[in-house]
């Protein structure tokens, strides 16, 4: 019994502190969708705090990674983003081109760095 | 301008939006995105048929790797629900903006239900694109096959992220759990077409690895509300200012 509790508890997390907080999102946005538009201050405002945390979510992973990425050296990870960043500028804001940018930066200095 | 785009059917519709979703330039940013967060599932012990109902349930890439990231950590349920819902405020403003887009004349609300399922952040930005040029009665499920062939991609790649992960050397390994924050970072820069979305992008950079650093508790709550409010701040002084 408590082997399958074990098994389920994450996909019962899923489901709880998951799916419903993010749909929540979605269902009031289709009820309220007559009152609101783009530009209101409120919408602003909540955009913001979302791009923030969205970006606490990348510094995080970025600098305090888990498993195999943490055994590739915190400089080169960052001068990596760094490398990606700037080519995805230069390229007219191409997300692929800046992605491959950073991941051929990572690999290669890895490859150099990394015994 | 020219005629509107029209189908034979809802099902043609269905067909042409998937269609426009695998040759979509989104088709690389989701398939990166999903191999990078398939690495990570696999990485904290979860399984594959987790990531891949989550991706059908949840449908947010940030949310699952909120989830991934704290569900086997130990997280508080009230902080990573709080973390979840904090970033998921952006899906309100993208339904409010695409439902008048959608809805027609005869449009029932049961319709408008699987598109608002299937918001995120590459069906709006193609649809908010594509459907304008479409006939009204044929959007719904021009939008559907749009999002349905995103979300079949994702899948399929979080799959092969995960065993991917599972089997390469550790090196390799590392470069796919990179791929994750890279296309994020990307992509919301991309979006971030407002001084204040830019702001908020900058602050969150720095502010959430200086609360970790610190030990702080609901470090990813208190990283939005206070680089948020302090770009909102800013935009509302510039405003001001001008």
């Amino acid at each position: 019994m408590s082997a399958v509790l074990t098994e389920l508890w994450p996909y019962f997390l899923m489901v709880i502190v998951g799916y419903l907080p993010n749909e929540a999102w979605r269902a009031f946005g289709l009820i309220l969708a007559r009152g609101l538009n783009e530009d209101s201050e409120i919408v602003v405002w909540s955009r913001a705090v979302a791009t923030a945390i969205l970006a606490g979510v990348i510094a995080k992973l970025v600098l305090f990674p888990t498993g195999a990425l943490a055994a590739i050296p915190l400089l080169l990870r960052v001068v990596a983003s760094v490398i990606g960043f700037v080519v995805f500028l230069a390229v007219r804001r191409s997300v692929s081109a800046g992605v491959l940018a950073a991941e051929a930066a990572l690999l290669i200095g890895a490859f150099l760095l990394v015994p | 301008m020219s005629a509107p785009i029209a189908f034979s059917s809802s099902s043609a519709a269905f067909f042409a939006g998937a269609k426009t979703a695998l040759t979509s330039v989104f088709m690389l940013v989701l398939a990166g995105t999903y191999i990078g967060i398939g690495a990570l599932t696999h990485d904290f012990g979860l399984s594959s048929w987790w990531l891949a109902i989550s991706t059908v349930l949840v449908w947010a890439a940030p949310a699952q790797v909120i989830l991934i990231t704290t569900v086997t950590a130990g997280a508080a349920l009230f902080e990573i629900a709080l973390a979840v819902t904090l970033s998921g405020v952006r899906l309100f403003p993208m339904v409010v903006a695409l439902m008048p887009v959608l809805r027609g004349p005869t449009t029932r609300l049961r319709d408008l239900l699987l598109p608002t399922h299937f918001t995120a952040v590459s069906m709006w930005v193609e649809s908010l694109r594509l459907l304008p040029a479409i006939e009204n009665q044929w959007r719904i499920p021009f939008c559907n096959g749009l999002s349905a062939g995103y979300m079949a991609t994702a899948t399929a790649f979080g799959f092969v992220g995960f065993y991917l992960a599972a089997g390469l050397p550790p090196l390799l390994a590392g470069g796919l759990l990179f791929l994750t924050p890279m296309s994020f970072l990307m992509s919301t820069a991309r979006n971030a077409r407002m001084m204040v979305d830019k702001l908020g992008l900058v602050f969150g950079l720095v502010i959430g690895p200086l609360l970790t650093h610190l030990d702080v508790s609901l470090d990813l709550m208190w990283t939005g509300l206070i680089g948020g409010t302090l770009a909102y701040l800013v935009h509302r002084v510039r405003e001001a200012a001008t």
